[in-house]
């Protein structure tokens, strides 16, 4: 290890170098004394010839092969000192970048958990989901059947093949009736997955029992809310819908189910499902079930490989069955990435709001450069002497990369610790609609990434002032004698060209946010076409048990009995006015979307896919309630009973789109539930329509027209069902009245889910409002530190010029003059930024396209009110300064220099 | 400085060569190295300190010289340098490989251009 002994010895090392030149110089001296030169000039021409003493000193050291480390840490030790002497300065410095590089890895820390881990689980990479389409009969992901995914586990391309089917259940026995989603899957979904249970065990893969198993696994949630947390829950039971079960594993707490919706991600009970007997067995082609399936690939396999193969299997498949599979629908199997199922939705925003932090941290570099580079002005005669002395620019340019990097290298830590400290606050600001399976957490990842942005912030603003000190005039800065320099010309254009680049990049991130803003604010305003105001709905679930013969809501009489004496209890309750009953998928905004398959009387649907439509059952006050008006026909009443035809009401959107230009009332229909196929639980009877609503957003606010059909509750039995009421109601008190009511009809029933529909409305714009604000608070940020540079720059332009000021005033320019002169500066670097700024406004928000409602991307009014505001304000900034270079005193001035 | 036109730039590489052949003839200190060289080429070659001490230092770290500090012909302590071991064999291949290469620059430089 002789370099690090050279590297400690360095002192002696010095001594040496010393002595050894000292000793050559004497003797060259010696020489010349000898040869008749006097001896002081003798000295004077050794001197001159051996040139910058110190410079061959350099010249050695670097050859020593210690250079880099030796020379590091001087800069490091010098660096320390220049800060150690102005502390303001780097307390700035540092600040600025620790909230940069602080707010970049938070939103890194999300992209990390959300779109680039989603999947917490072992080569996340094989884990698929496998969706059949109908192209034929405008149907994706139509479900798929029982010999469908038994070819698929045969196929040799997947490790597993596992269904899943979703639901919810009522879970009874505990102190308080509730409501848990279920999870029925394959046995082999645990060992797919690759996770194990903290406790008991998982499903065995090669379970091949049929039918549902009474074996379930829970989650470490249910666990603890269920069963307090018992160490010895593996052999307990538990009810749900009325039927027993069996736990024999608890999943740990981190585990989440990746499904597509919040609901199916909360999933709280798995159990294993045969799928080859009842009650989902029907061994036919054509029955497509309405279930999820996932695989995980044969390792090695990459999606298209896999895909390929599949394609293969499905074309024979189709020439083996013809009548299964009818040309004319194109029946194809599609691999998706299972992390599709967290992602597909969120990308856009998070790549948004990545793009506005990653810009709001360049700014706050550019911001410590122009620091940096007023720090560098009153520095440079310490340049100067330093290259005078023998330093190599290279040398400088690498102290000040150093000092540079040793602001930001804090900044980072700095910025890691105030994000660790607030991470509970930041997990609780992402709505739930984030998709996350994994926790935020500060990995390794997110590390390494605080890292690498505070390097690169730190060469980013650390160049300008590098590259200035590269650039000094020796001579001429010397000969200022120490007077603190006035910067040069190169040094105020390159503040110029900062400020603006600062002022471009604000204006890209205020237009983002101003075009959010916008789509969020039409999007709030977008008439609704229902009533919130003062409403309120309610949650419960009929249990299902898979014995029909215990299920004591089995038939749409024996509900309608149970919903009218619930109706009556309703409107007793304080404050109400009205009370209506509908099914879960009737309240407004809080739907995932599952349509139905629609057959329409007297007309052949051209294959066995029919056309969707999303179904509710209302009882008659629902209409009145939320006041949706009628436009054809009548609404329900009470006489559409269980012992009445079957009748509808749809939606103009439905009448448009499958009765454009006929009069729907009269015309007849059947209705299935949800995906599944429309054997299972098509009405058996046609339905007549009735009447005709208008629409209403219920099912999303961004889009108004989604074909909706009504049927009587009276005449269906949903299990899922809202109670709607409408009136003064006390919000906080309305839950346990409710529970209270319904538990007197049957104490069995959970309540749960109870809102203001304000609130649903709210919430269904959570995700948008909190891209917009995050957005938002950085492009003000942006503007704050666009405000600070615009008016550093113009300040020191006036201090720069004060001489110049004075001279022009001595001469009789008058004050209004000069005013105008500073503003007309500060006002051509505003133009030019904003020049900058607008193209990469334009380019940036048709790249946002997809995230705005109602606005065009190249929005006039948010396009030039942001830049009048931004300008506005960038003149505001030069105001202060320009009052100072009109109060400037001739005299002073001139008598200054 | 001398008459300048005499001096001629020294190929990369050929400082360090020079500067071995003179250590190789025993323990010498840096100014004598100078000097040596001057003298044996006849004042050609002039080597300045910002070229010398940084070449020796050089040679130094590749481990092809050795230094220790002993008093000189004036009494005063000097740093003098030797060959290792190393450097003995580095010269020579070196300097085969420089008297290759100047006979090879040589030939090609005198000979007639008849075989074009």
């Amino acid at each position: 290890m002789g370099w690090l002994r050279r590297l400690f010895s360095r002192g002696r090392l010095e001594a040496d170098l010393d002595e050894e030149l000292r000793f050559h110089y004497e003797n060259q001296v010696a020489d010349k004394v000898r040869s008749g030169i006097a001896e002081s000039e003798a000295r004077r021409l050794t001197r001159i010839e051996f040139g910058g003493i110190e410079q061959v000193k350099e010249d050695c050291r670097e050859r020593r092969g210690t250079m880099g480390l030796e020379s590091l840490l001087q800069d490091l030790r010098f660096a320390l000192r220049m800060f150690a002497r102005s502390p303001g300065f780097s307390a700035i410095a540092i600040l600025t970048m620790a909230l940069g590089i602080g707010a970049t890895t938070a939103i890194f820390s999300l992209v990390d958990a959300t779109l680039l881990h989603p999947l917490p689980f072992p080569h996340p990479e094989e884990l698929v989901r496998i969706e059949d389409d109908l192209p034929g009969a405008g149907a994706t992901d139509a479900g798929i059947s029982i010999p469908e995914f038994k070819d698929l586990q045969r196929s040799g391309i997947f490790q597993y093949v596992v269904l899943q089917i979703f639901g919810s259940a009522n879970l009874t026995g505990a102190s308080q009736p509730s409501r848990m989603q279920y999870e029925g899957v394959s046995p082999g979904y645990f060992a797919m997955l690759g996770v194990k249970p903290q406790l008991g065990h998982t499903f065995n893969p090669q379970d091949q029992t049929p039918g549902i198993s009474p074996d379930v696994v829970i989650s470490d949630g249910l666990w603890k809310r269920a069963f307090g947390s018992d160490p010895h829950v593996v052999g307990r039971s538990l009810r749900a819908d009325n039927d027993l079960y069996r736990v024999i594993g608890v999943m740990p707490p981190g585990f989440r189910d990746p499904g597509r919706t919040v609901d199916q991600r909360n999933t709280e009970q798995w159990a294993a499902l045969g799928f080859s007997d009842d009650p989902a067995s029907t061994p036919n082609r054509s029955v497509r079930l309405p279930l999820e399936t996932v695989g995980r690939l044969k390792p090695g396999l990459t999606l298209a490989a896999a895909q390929s193969r599949l394609d293969a299997l499905a074309a024979s498949l189709r020439k083996q069955f013809p009548d299964d599979y009818p040309a004319d629908s194109k029946w194809s199997v599609r691999l998706v990435p299972l992390k599709e199922n967290l992602v597909g939705n969120v990308r856009q925003s998070l790549i948004l709001l990545f793009a506005a932090v990653a810009v709001l941290l360049l700014i706050g570099c550019v911001n410590v450069a122009n620091l940096l580079l007023a720090r560098a002005s009153a520095r440079s005669r310490e340049m100067a002497v330093r290259q005078a002395l023998g330093a190599a620019r290279q040398r400088l340019v690498r102290q000040l990369l150093t000092e540079s990097l040793l602001l930001s290298l804090p900044g980072g830590v700095a910025g890691l610790v105030i994000l660790f400290c607030m991470k509970g606050f930041l997990v609780r600001l992402i709505p739930e609609s984030l998709p996350r399976l994994n926790d935020l957490s500060i990995n390794w990842t997110v590390m390494l990434f605080a890292l690498a942005a505070s390097i690169a912030a730190g060469i980013i603003f650390g160049l300008a002032p590098a590259r200035q000190a590269g650039r000094v005039d020796l001579a001429h800065t010397l000969r200022m004698e120490g007077r603190g320099s006035k910067g040069s010309t190169l040094q105020t254009r390159t503040r110029r060209v900062l400020v603006v680049t600062e002022f471009a990049l604000s204006l890209v991130l205020m237009v983002a946010a101003g075009l959010l803003l916008r789509s969020f604010w039409d999007l709030y305003k977008v008439p609704l076409g229902f009533n919130p105001q003062h409403v309120m709905s309610v949650q419960l679930w009929l249990p299902s048990p898979n014995d029909p013969k215990t299920d004591i809501y089995g038939t749409a009489a024996q509900e309608a009995v149970f919903a009218r004496e619930l109706l009556r209890r309703s409107r007793l309750l304080p404050g109400v006015q009205e009370a209506a009953l509908g099914a879960e998928p009737s309240i407004p905004l809080q739907h995932d979307g599952n349509p139905s398959p629609l057959i329409m009387e007297g007309r052949q649907t051209q294959s066995k896919q029919p056309p969707l439509v999303e179904r509710s059952e209302v009882t008659p006050q629902y209409f009145h309630l939320l006041e949706i008006p009628v436009l054809r026909g009548r609404l329900f009443n009470d006489g559409d009973n269980e012992n009445a035809p079957l009748v509808a009401v749809i939606n103009q959107a439905m009448a448009e789109t499958y009765w454009r230009g006929e009069n729907p009332l009269g015309k007849r229909l059947k209705v299935g539930r949800g995906r599944e196929g429309i054997g299972l639980h098509a009405s058996k009877s046609w339905i007549t329509i009735v009447g005709v609503v208008a629409d209403a957003r219920t099912e999303s606010l961004a889009n108004a027209s989604v074909p909706q059909l009504y049927l009587s509750l009276y005449q269906d039995t949903p299990k899922e069902l809202a109670i709607f009421l409408r009136g003064d109601l006390n919000a906080s008190a309305i839950p346990k009245e409710v529970r209270a009511m319904v538990q007197s009809v049957n104490p069995e029933l959970p309540v749960y889910g109870a809102k203001t529909l304000n609130d649903a409305v709210s919430a269904s714009l959570e995700q948008r409002r909190f891209s917009m604000d995050i957005v938002a608070a950085f492009a003000i940020t942006a503007l704050l530190l666009a405000v600070l540079g615009i008016y550093g720059v113009i300040s020191y332009i006036v201090s720069e010029r004060t001489r110049d000021i004075g001279i022009r005033l001595a001469l009789g320019a008058q004050r209004g003059e000069i005013m105008a002169m500073v503003l007309c500066q500060g006002l051509g670097l505003a133009a030019a930024g904003a020049a900058l700024g607008l193209v990469g406004s334009v380019i940036v928000s048709h790249l946002m396209a997809g995230l705005l409602f109602g606005v065009m991307p190249s929005d006039p009014l948010t396009f030039v009110g942001v830049t009048l505001v931004l300008t506005g304000v960038a003149l505001a900034a030069c105001y202060i300064p320009a009052r100072r270079a009109i109060r400037v005193d001739p005299m002073i001035a001139l008598r200054y220099e | 400085m001398k008459n300048t036109d005499d001096r001629f730039d020294l190929p990369q590489g050929t400082l360090d060569l020079l500067i071995m052949r003179v250590v190789a003839l025993g323990p010498i200190h840096g100014y004598a190295i100078a000097q040596r060289i001057q003298q044996i080429s006849r004042d050609a070659l002039q080597v300045q300190q910002g070229s010398l001490y940084p070449a020796l230092h050089r040679l130094e770290y590749k481990k092809l010289l050795s230094s220790r500090w002993k008093p000189s012909d004036t009494g005063r302590e000097a740093k003098f340098y030797e060959l290792t071991s190393r450097g003995r064999t580095h010269l020579k291949a070196e300097t085969e490989n420089w008297t290759r290469l100047t006979d090879v620059v040589g030939l090609i430089l005198k000979g007639t251009l008849e075989g074009i």
